[in-house]
């Protein structure tokens, strides 16, 4: 029921601004469409006959060229008249543009095909990678296996449905040949007001990094916090509802109310009517002079897990928490440009704080494999940062680092402390704060290509430290990328 | 959860709050459609450009400031023909404003109005970033901006209806200046015709059709792609062949190609404004060209 506001406010902001603009827009609507086909029809008829004026005016002009010919008389008409005669011959050029310009661009739908792949040499093997500490979030391991990777080939198709609405389709399709629907949603573009209203199959707006996808990353792989507290990415089967304050700050509140896809809910499987997990989030951002420009927000997530199992990796043990599980979020970034020109040099600093208070119960031993399952109360409130740095010193090159952190929390098991069970039957659980950095080179001869070399110091877990290299290259065809800040 | 509800509380009130009413808010992408707008509605309008003449239009990102200026603005005045489609579309998405969305009235592309030059026969990457348009750089020319601003004054008659006569009054005054400037200017850029010369970066194609110069060669292999030094010396061996007279950059590339083919050639190097701003000199549309037509006479002088 704690979710009951969220879902109240969206259903409120579904039916108010479309309700108010169902009534009158319907008749602006038919006018404003009557008015387009009566411009588009005029304006092909002013292009077929202005196209007729070019031939001619061009015919003739090739004869006064040729007549011409030798004598390198100056082009200009106007130094004879001062009222030059361009008009007639500025006509001639001009149709060309009217016929070629109405095609919006070459790519309707915008489709683009994202392909990666890479190479990696770990001194572990990653099947024995784990957060010391956290329970794991199951996301996709990377990099998959040591050696030859294929990373995963991304579709994407986009468009404008009609007026009203756009919509916007992303499959992924991975390595082992499964395919995945990564978005699939409907956004508004015409409520006004500066409100923006999105369904289907989306990336969560909570963070900086989370609506990124991979081959938008700085790094070859996502920071630890996002691999330990969302498996990668927040994935939303729902609602989203993001409103734009009328200022010239930036500043924005985002509500979603969805079945989430990722860990730390367990959604997928959940079967109620109504609100099941629930985000917000404000962002506020702007610019400093003409070189700097910046964004921070906090977000907030929460979900009720239920039986969300995970496999002690230590001991082998199968265990399982229910409860309430909360997500708090700070993320920051700042560009730099000189003078907000970003192609020979431009530096960018990002961080993300995570913290994340999980209550309810913890089931030990499921499968009734070490002396019997048993539950008690859980209470715990992990937490993780990463910060890095990215800087493009030249033209196509750039260099970055990255320190991320997580830290397991003092947990109160209520198993532990009632003496039924000792830390040694958790192990995976056992206080750490797995660390890591990483350096990375990236070289793009064009804005569509990347080839990128990738060096980390993995110590996630406390026997060992994992030197992980990456060579990656990740290139794009199809409709030109978006510029995303 | 009580947090929750209070932002739901103010985005409700803020969202059925009424617009404010005032001088029609124009969002320019780009310097020299801010200041042809500025030429038309004079006070009618409050022109914010999202750049300056010392950035790469081809590489802008759609930044927190440029998403809060469109969710205000009355028109988009853009160049159109792909030159901002990789930041543009993603601000209107996310403006949530309708008045701007591709295809209402409230959106502009300048280079709709105008011919455009160099469409490429074949759209491939292989040959770079190219417009599949054409070639974006239209306000090159100057004549184009009599065009441009024709239909802007159109567009904005229909925005603000009230002052419709103002803002075509202000195009015919804009339009008989131009067209004089145009003649003067046509007149002192003689010595300029038929001259070759190199670019740096393909942006001068309607400055060079204007005037009459000979385009030998561009110092970048493939528009938006970085010269190399391979490509570099084959310019330079086409020299002793077929010699330019200069070699010419815009304000926001850095003039390290150009000072090497320079020093190579022995030929000068000549900054022109990109855009209006660009320089120090060029401050609004006509100082735009002067400064531009002043350095190219400059450089010919040696």
């Amino acid at each position: 029921m704690k979710y009951a506001p969220i879902a109240v406010f969206a259903a409120l902001f579904i039916s108010v601004p479309l309700s108010a603009a169902a009534a009158g827009k319907d008749e602006i609507a038919q006018i404003r469409a009557r008015l387009e086909q009566i411009k588009n029809l005029y304006e092909q008829r002013i292009a077929t006959l202005e196209e007729r004026l070019a031939r001619a005016e061009k015919r003739a002009e090739e004869a006064v060229e040729s007549s011409r010919s030798s004598r390198a008389l100056p082009r200009v008409v106007s130094a004879a008249a001062p009222e030059p005669a361009e008009p007639a011959r500025q006509m001639a050029q001009r149709p060309v543009s009217q016929a070629l310009s109405r095609s919006p661009g070459a790519f309707n739908p915008e489709i683009s095909l994202i392909l990666s792949g890479n190479y990696t040499r770990l001194s572990k093997n990653p099947d024995e990678r784990r957060f010391q500490g956290l329970m794991p979030s199951g996301g996709e391991r990377l990099p998959e296996t040591r050696s030859f990777n294929l990373g995963e080939s991304e579709l994407s198709l986009s468009a404008n449905i009609d007026p009203f609405f756009r919509g916007n389709f992303r499959l992924a399709i991975a390595p082992d040949n499964s395919v995945g629907i990564e978005e699939a949603n409907i956004q508004t573009l015409g409520l006004g007001n500066g409100l923006n209203l999105k369904a289907g199959r989306f990336l969560s707006g909570v963070g900086y990094l989370n609506e990124h996808h991979p081959h938008e990353w700085d790094f070859s792989d996502a920071p630890l916090p996002y691999q330990a507290f969302f498996g990668n990415s927040l994935g939303m089967d729902g609602v989203q509802a993001r409103w734009l304050a009328p200022s010239d700050t930036f500043i924005e509140f985002g509500l979603e109310t969805a079945r989430a896809r990722s860990f730390p809910a367990t959604d997928e499987t959940r079967d109620k009517n109504g609100a099941i997990s629930g985000a917000a989030f404000a962002h506020v951002g702007g610019d400093v002079g003409a070189s700097n420009s910046w964004r921070a927000g906090v977000s907030y997530f929460a979900a009720r897990p239920r039986e969300r199992g995970y496999e002690d990796s230590v001991s082998g043990t199968m265990n399982s928490f229910s409860g309430r599980s909360r997500t708090w979020i700070a993320d920051f970034i700042w560009k730099w440009a000189p003078n907000g020109n970003s192609r020979y040099r431009n530096l960018k600093i990002q961080g993300e704080y995570f913290s994340r208070p999980e209550k309810g119960t913890l089931t030990y031993d499921l499968d009734s494999v070490a002396g019997g399952t048993q539950s008690d109360r859980y209470k715990n409130r992990s937490s993780g940062f990463y910060a890095q740095a990215v800087y493009q010193f030249m033209p196509k090159w750039r260099v970055g680092y990255r320190y991320d952190q997580l830290a397991s929390g003092n947990a109160s098991i209520g198993l532990v402390k009632s003496g039924a069970l000792t830390m040694d039957d958790l192990p995976l659980l056992r206080r750490y704060r797995p660390k890591r950095s990483t350096l990375m080179l990236d070289w793009s001869p064009s804005e569509f290509s990347r080839v990128r070399l990738q060096f980390a110091r993995d110590r996630t877990r406390p026997e060992t430290t994992d030197n992980q290299l990456w060579i990656q290259y990740i290139m794009s065809m199809g409709a030109h990328g978006a510029h995303k800040f | 959860m009580r947090k929750c509800v209070e932002i739901a509380l103010f985005m409700l009130m803020a969202a059925l709050a009424p617009a404010a009413e005032g001088a029609v808010k124009v969002f320019a992408t780009v310097p020299e459609w801010g200041a042809l707008a500025r030429e038309i509605g004079g006070e009618r309008v409050e022109v914010f450009v999202a750049t300056n003449g010392l950035q790469d239009p081809h590489r802008i990102q759609a930044k927190p400031s440029l998403i809060a200026k469109a969710r205000s603005a009355d028109i988009i005045v853009a160049n159109g023909a792909e030159l901002e489609i990789g930041w543009l579309p993603l601000v209107i998405q996310n403006s949530g404003n309708p008045r701007i969305q591709t295809g209402q009235t409230g959106y502009f592309e300048a280079a709709r109005h105008v011919a455009l030059l160099e469409t490429p026969a074949i759209i491939d990457r292989s040959q770079g970033d190219v417009h599949p348009a054409g070639n974006p750089h239209v306000h090159g020319d100057p004549r184009n901006t009599l065009y441009v601003g024709e239909a802007l004054s159109g567009r904005l008659a229909r925005i603000d209806p009230e002052n419709a006569s103002a803002y075509r009054e202000a195009y015919r005054k804009f339009a008989e200046k131009m067209r004089k400037a145009i003649a003067a200017w046509e007149k002192a850029a003689l010595p300029l015709k038929n001259v070759p010369v190199l670019v740096q970066h393909k942006a001068f194609s309607y400055l060079e059709s204007w005037l009459g110069l000979i385009e030998n060669g561009a110092l970048e292999p493939l528009p938006g792609i970085e010269p190399s030094s391979a490509h570099l010396s084959e310019i330079a061996a086409r020299q002793a062949v077929n010699p330019a007279r200069m070699v010419i950059y815009p304000s926001y590339q850095y003039d390290a190609p150009s000072r090497w083919i320079s020093e190579r050639a022995k030929i000068p190097v000549v900054m022109l404004p990109s855009t209006v701003g660009g320089t120090d000199e060029s401050g609004d549309l006509f100082m735009f060209y002067e400064d531009t037509i002043r350095r190219l006479l400059k450089g010919l002088e040696g």
